[in-house]
């Protein structure tokens, strides 16, 4: 358990805020006071629905859910850099990314109660995909969408999240690979959280997974995953260049996976207390907080009425779960092919009498 | 005996062979300090240290490719790929080269590994992660392939599977690990390729594998309230089958019914169902009836999981429909 390099040893991160919230870049990331605004209200609803989501599965309401707590910078500020055409792929952990494109929380949490058949929500209206949970298989379908994208002479980009443990996979290097070749407008953004389940980045690989990049031909950034300034600045540059037609980026936004791997998971078994109150010295919330109270963009009135809607907001999501209805046993049949073969009649006799 | 749950008798098999054989070695994702996904491997990183107990990176081609290139240098691999459903993304090391590598270099390298995987529904895990693949496994030449349905069998015939010289695909069940039975005491070791007759009855023969034969046993206690006297046999080991206990208990009751979990084309039922078709025709009082699941992707949903798995009353109401 202590013998293993502290998470995000070697290269430092691009960095525009420190953990205290003190410029340490130029912080004229282009947003307006608004804008940055707006991050910190999207970070502070998505982490009170997370939590909310914690209690919905303890009591029952949910049935695996897994926890983004510590990720907030990293999905706000790349997603909220997103164009309106911009497509995203996901793993199971894009929460707080699926809010900020506009996902309904409600339907997204289907997935997690088990009422959903056939998607929770319409992966084209909202322009997020389908949750992903076979560990990398994303990517090379987010290749192909870019592809399809500059296809469609659109300038829109594809981003698909991924975690250090996807790496791994040889999903990632084929799509990666051909993402470089075929220099797709693709944003390749890991989120490395320090862990896979039980085992510790520093176990997935010996290496610095922005610096693969350089094996594919396209850039690779490190960033301070919960510095939302940092990630924001990181994204557009990448969608920039994609948009401009010079292909892939690799982002690689260092963050902390607080909780555990999901309700499912007792962390203890693997990981010492320490190092996460060691992380939470780093929260992404708090140090963007002290920045805009700092310059003044936000005052402690909108702090808390940011608290007091992420209150109203979890409330009414929470309704709307527990509210959400099962879906009746002869759907079964639906959607498993686009006409149902005649040999469905029986099937369906059999199975629901 | 001792009473044991599925998932700690899983642990125990493996540790009585470590124990037995320096050679064997257990690989996989979360089985070291985490004990595995579904716990059936708590305790063996303390009891063998991490070079025998070895987390990898998710990373299915390397777990069961490695596996099979360190049984080529004689030690005895245990790879776990997480869940069943995952195996498609390693298919090509298992269906191409560990199947076919002894047929391919004449004989002259054997791969005595195992791959040991959680299959099956009843998590609610949806399209990706309750699948019954048994089947497919069973569809390629060079694999052997078994299946548990006790505490016992569980230790047992992974035991067995870990002293084959073949390679043998071991498919635990996810909603058994918390099942609970009798594990003989010491060292216990099933051969591969027999079949075991769980209930006796005169009436009809119903064959199950894996969860489903908890599912057949209390179908036919319903049964019996009915008046039917139905055996229930437990298949264990697809590959090698053992076609001559299923074979006897037809010729003595007339008719055969399969309950099986995969989805209905190609499950292992159908092949079962064509041998006993061939050679037992006239044995035979009326058809062979599968009760699968439907031909669909299960889905994650309560209700439609519980409806598209073969259930008892199912099991139960398809027996009464075909005997009249
Ligand atoms: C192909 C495949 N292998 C294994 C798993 C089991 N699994 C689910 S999540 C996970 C860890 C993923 O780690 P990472 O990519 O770092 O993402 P994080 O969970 O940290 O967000 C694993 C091994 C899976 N879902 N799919
Ligand atoms: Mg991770």
């Amino acid at each position: 358990m202590s013998d293993v390099p502290e998470h995000g040893a070697g290269t430092e991160p691009v960095r525009i805020l420190a953990p205290d919230g003190s410029p340490v870049g130029d912080a004229d990331v282009g947003l307006s006071p608004e804008e940055l605004r707006a991050l910190l209200r999207w970070m502070v609803l998505a982490r009170r629905l997370d939590r909310e989501c914690i209690a919905l599965q303890r009591q029952g309401e949910l049935t695996v859910y897994p926890g983004f707590e510590g990720q907030e910078a990293a999905q706000v500020g790349s997603a909220f850099a997103l164009g309106q055409l911009d497509f995203v792929w996901p793993t199971f952990r894009e929460l707080a990314a699926a809010l900020v494109r506009g996902v309904d929380a409600v339907q997204y949490l289907q997935y997690h109660r088990g009422t959903w058949h056939g998607g929770p929500y319409d992966p084209r209206a909202t322009r997020f995909g389908p949750i992903c949970i076979p560990i990398a298989t994303q990517l090379p379908h987010a290749a192909g969408y870019a592809l399809g994208q500059r296809l469609d002479g659109t300038n829109a980009v594809t981003i698909a999240y991924f975690g250090d443990g996807s790496t791994s996979e040889g999903d990632f290097h084929e799509a990666a690979n051909l993402a470089g070749v075929w220099r797709l407008p693709m944003v390749l953004f890991c989120q490395n959280n320090g862990w896979a389940i039980s085992l510790p980045s520093s176990e997935q690989t010996a290496g610095e997974i922005w610096r693969r990049a350089e094996g594919y031909g396209f850039p690779g950034v490190r960033v301070d995953g919960n510095d939302v300034l940092a990630v924001h600045r990181a994204t557009e540059r990448a969608l920039e260049r994609a948009r401009r037609g010079d292909g892939p980026t690799l982002i690689e936004a260092m963050t902390y996976r607080i909780g555990a791997h999901s309700t499912a998971d007792d962390a203890s078994r693997y990981r010492d207390d320490a190092e996460v109150e060691h992380a939470r010295v780093t929260d992404p919330i708090m140090r963007f907080r002290n920045w805009l109270l700092a310059t003044g963009i936000a005052d402690d009135r909108f702090v808390m009425a940011c608290d007091e809607e992420a209150e109203t907001y979890a409330l009414e999501v929470r309704a709307g779960v527990i509210a959400t209805p099962a879906p009746p046993a002869d759907w079964m049949f639906d959607w498993v092919y686009a006409a149902p073969p005649s040999s469905f009649e029986r099937q369906r006799a059999e199975a629901l009498g | 005996m001792a009473e044991l749950t599925y998932r700690q008798a899983v642990a125990e098999g493996i540790a009585q062979e470590m124990e037995r054989d320096p050679l064997v070695f257990l690989l996989g994702e979360d089985v070291a300090d985490a004990g595995g996904a579904f716990k059936a491997t708590v305790g063996l990183l303390e009891r063998f240290g991490p070079e025998r107990v070895r987390d990898t990176p998710i990373s299915e081609e390397a777990i069961v490719g490695a596996a099979m290139g360190a049984a080529m240098t004689g030690l005895r691999p245990i790879a776990e790929i997480m869940f069943s459903d995952f195996l498609a993304t390693c298919w090509d090391l298992i269906a191409n080269q560990i199947a076919k590598t002894r047929y391919m270099t004449n004989g002259q390298i054997s791969l005595p590994l195992v791959i040991r995987t959680a299959n099956g529904a009843g998590s609610r895990f949806g399209a990706q992660h309750s699948q019954s693949l048994e089947s497919w496994a069973m569809a390629v030449p060079g694999l052997k392939v078994v299946a548990p349905a006790t505490p016992a069998d569980a230790k047992g015939l992974l035991a067995g599977a870990i002293r084959e010289p073949d390679p043998v695909i071991v498919f635990e069940h996810k909603s058994l690990y918390a099942s609970k039975g009798e594990v003989p005491e010491g060292e216990h070791v099933e051969e591969l390729g027999r079949a075991l007759v769980r209930r006796a009855g005169e009436d009809v023969t119903i064959v199950a594998l894996a969860a489903m034969v908890p599912r057949a046993l209390d179908a036919a206690e319903r049964l019996r309230e009915e008046g039917v006297d139905a055996e229930v046999i437990d298949v264990r080991s697809l590959v090698p089958l053992d076609m001559s206990t299923i074979a006897s208990s037809v010729a003595k009751t007339s008719r055969m019914f399969t309950v099986e979990e995969n989805p209905r084309l190609c499950g292992w039922g159908a092949e079962i169902a064509s041998i006993v078709a061939e050679g037992l025709f006239d044995d035979l009082d009326g058809p062979i009836v599968r009760i699968t699941t439907p031909h669909v992707p299960l889905p994650a949903a309560d209700e439609l999981e519980d409806a598209t798995v073969p259930s008892v009353e199912r099991i139960v109401r398809a027996v009464l429909a075909a005997i009249g």
